[in-house]
């Protein structure tokens, strides 16, 4: 390694360690002074990687897929590098590799696995080189800081033509990936949910890719799971769902999850459909590229988010699942899950408006919010930010909520007058904060 | 009493939750005991202007548009000659460009409507942000977001409001929306009317009007505490000088 490339490492791990001194992550600080150092800082340490390096992107699933991807292969004895902050930008990439660097400023890792938000993609791919790129779906999102769902798609072909020798592992049942896939020349291997789940209305939901992204006609489903994802096939060009490379069927989805894929029963104890497709993912790359899967039952009989995706807290005999939503599409499917549960519940929804999580709050109103309507949904409590927005909204489908700016707040006075069974839907910027005031409500006891 | 509203074409024209414009004016129609239809039409379904009351266009991405303006071409005339019969209109963002002259966009001119003397050009940049205008048809100022590349020049025609925080039509003017008869066409969305219940009531009232005269046009006064309190809260965030200029500063960085 060049003087350059070491004076570079050193002072980013010392900025880390000043950032963290002052009680700041430093992640982004680090990865940005490693960066103007040494430009090429990226592709000289991840050159280092023995084995491979995976990216995962997509609107939703990216975090719990990757850090299930790693788990998978920490269980398998490798030593892998990953991003599991979630800090999925340009710099925060950096910083990965940086901060996982020895004494000697050289990596010592079999496997990397790295997080990289859509946009960030076209920063990102011209110096790392990936074996593979996990797409896990494409969603609305965020549109004030992307414009549009075409400008996102745009960004990502034109980053996947950066490194043609990246093989893509798509979802099949999502037609906005597969053209994206196609259109890129990448090899690519598909996954997918090959039967029939749900008696869903399509023209409810289907928002995205009703029309054919190939040739602008209008696509028939044969069924279809949640927003665009299903069996698709457009009525004019052809263009339709591909023969799937990992196939899950026997689908059953509840209070766990179970399906087969490979010939091999895979069960989990999460709620939410939208993670059979993220447990299907880590299945495809893995096995696709040479590990050894016998013990991947094992690692997800094991496996906890701790990130605040369904993550479970108890406090003073409530029960309480944490759970991101941050658009429409991961909205509906955490509703799903939490409409799952028969007993009765009450409900507290966070939504913030700061960058990260979008400016434009008008997605609320694409979320299914009727289904909360129901009797077992004891009281809904709204907070955060845009806690006005989201209680107009729920008065538009005659649900009436109670305002409580203050997550804390929301959360004791749940605690205190709820029927122990609690669900906390927040938005991005409220996760780390709200996952944190659980943790410490739960020593607290 | 029963209100008919069209929604035109929300299987591409169908941003930034513009179904809850349907659903504000139809509960606002519900809660006064008035019967509230909608109708929902694909890109290829006839539309009947005469059994509509009120129309909503709403917005799209570029290439999504391009798909509507084709098809717009085909009804150019009913759809003129219910705006000039005194028919309701709200016209989102997408669907504001549409109903000018034209759209030029840096992929090619999209011919519009041509219901009202105005026209689109893009520009390089966005204009992304919150934003609260005053018109002079309520006391209540109008509150959005709005997120646009094309700029739209409104000629002599009369603008919705004045923008006292955001960009508005062309972020030079110093207007927002336009206001033709009965038609309102704006950048804003948020979506539009659950914040601004005094223009859903507007657009209501005038609908109501030509329909059943104007006696029967008087909206009865509904609780609008949920609603006012989410207005005044982006008001009040944006008044603050303090919170503007910190704002400003970190849209800068």
């Amino acid at each position: 390694m060049t003087l350059r490339g070491k004076i570079a490492v050193k002072t980013a791990k010392l900025v880390a360690k000043i950032c963290l001194k002052m009680g700041r992550q430093g992640v982004t600080w680090a990865g940005l002074v490693a960066r103007k150092i040494e430009p090429k800082i990226l592709k000289i340490l991840s050159d280092q990687v023995r084995e491979k390096v995976y990216i995962v992107c997509g609107t939703n699933g990216k975090t719990t897929t990757n850090n299930m991807l790693c788990t998978t292969l920490q269980n398998r004895g490798k030593k892998v590098i990953c991003n599991k902050t979630g800090s999925n930008m340009l710099n925060g990439v950096v910083s990965a590799f940086v901060l996982a660097t020895n004494d000697d400023c050289t990596i010592d890792a079999d496997y990397a696995c790295i997080e990289i938000d859509e946009v960030s993609t076209k920063r990102v791919l011209p110096t790392l080189k990936p074996d593979y790129m996990v797409l896990t779906n494409i969603f609305r999102d965020q549109l004030d800081r992307y414009g549009e769902i075409d400008i996102t798609i745009d960004i990502l072909g034109n980053a996947i033509k950066m490194a043609p020798d990246m093989t893509l592992v798509i979802n099949g049942d999502d037609p906005l990936s597969l053209s994206l896939a196609e259109k890129s020349g990448n090899r690519y291997i598909t996954y997918g949910i090959s039967e029939k789940v749900f008696d869903a209305d399509e023209d409810a939901e289907i928002r995205e890719g009703r029309f054919c992204a190939m040739c602008g006609a209008k696509m028939h489903y044969r069924y279809y799971h949640y927003s665009q994802l299903g069996d698709y096939e457009c009525t004019s060009c052809g263009f339709k769902r591909p023969k799937i490379d990992y196939p899950a069927t026997g689908i059953e989805c509840g209070d766990h999850l179970a399906f087969t894929v490979d010939g091999k029963k895979i069960n989990a104890n999460y709620k939410g459909f939208y993670n059979i497709y993220n447990i299907l993912a880590v299945y495809a790359v893995a096995e696709n590229s040479g590990v050894d899967m016998d013990g991947f039952q094992n690692m997800l009989d094991h496996f906890t988010p701790e990130n605040g995706r369904s993550e479970h807290f108890n406090i003073n005999g409530t029960d309480i699942e944490l759970n991101l939503a941050k658009n429409p599409a991961g909205f509906n499917q955490n509703i799903n899950a939490v409409m799952a549960d028969d007993k009765d519940k009450d409900v507290i929804i966070l939504i913030n408006d700061r960058d990260q999580d979008g400016n434009d709050v008008s997605w609320l109103w694409d979320v299914d919010f009727d289904r909360f309507g129901e009797d077992s949904i004891k009281s809904i409590t709204v907070s955060g930010i845009r806690c006005q927005d989201m209680r107009l909204r729920l008065k538009y489908v005659d649900i009436p909520s109670t305002l409580e700016p203050n997550i804390e707040t929301a959360i004791r006075n749940k605690i205190a007058d709820g029927v122990k069974n609690l669900y906390v839907l927040v938005n991005y910027t409220g996760l780390y904060s709200t996952r944190n005031i659980l943790k410490r409500m739960e020593g607290e006891q | 009493m029963k209100i008919t509203i069209g929604h035109l074409f929300p299987d591409l024209l169908n941003l930034y939750g513009d179904r809850g414009n349907i659903q504000c004016m139809v509960k606002r129609l519900e809660w006064r005991g008035i019967e509230a239809e909608v109708k929902t039409f694909s890109i290829e379904d006839e539309i009947d202007f005469s059994a509509l009351d009120i129309v909503l266009l709403g917005g799209g991405s570029d290439r999504e548009q391009m798909i509507v303006c084709t098809r717009l071409k085909e009804i150019k005339n009913e759809f003129k000659a219910y705006v000039e019969n005194g028919g309701a209109v709200l016209a989102i963002c997408g669907g504001y460009q549409l109903l000018g002259k034209y759209y030029e966009t840096d992929n090619g001119k999209i011919d519009g409507l041509d219901i009202v003397d105005i026209y689109t050009v893009q520009e390089k940049g966005r204009l992304i942000n919150n934003i609260f205008i005053q018109s002079d048809l309520f006391e209540m100022p109008i509150v959005g977001f709005e997120n646009h590349g094309g700029r739209t020049h409104i000629n002599a025609n009369k603008p919705l409001g004045k923008v006292v925080y955001g960009k508005g039509n062309d972020g030079k003017s110093g207007f927002e929306g336009v206001v033709y008869k009965n038609v309102i066409g704006t950048y804003l969305h948020g979506p539009l009317l659950p914040k601004n219940p005094q223009l859903c009531d507007w657009l209501l009232s005038k609908a109501i009007e030509r329909k059943y005269g104007k006696e029967n046009a008087n909206l009865s006064p509904l609780p609008d505490k949920e609603e006012n309190e989410a207005n005044k809260y982006i008001v009040d965030r944006y008044s603050d000088k303090v919170e503007n200029f910190k704002e400003r500063i970190r849209k800068l960085i």
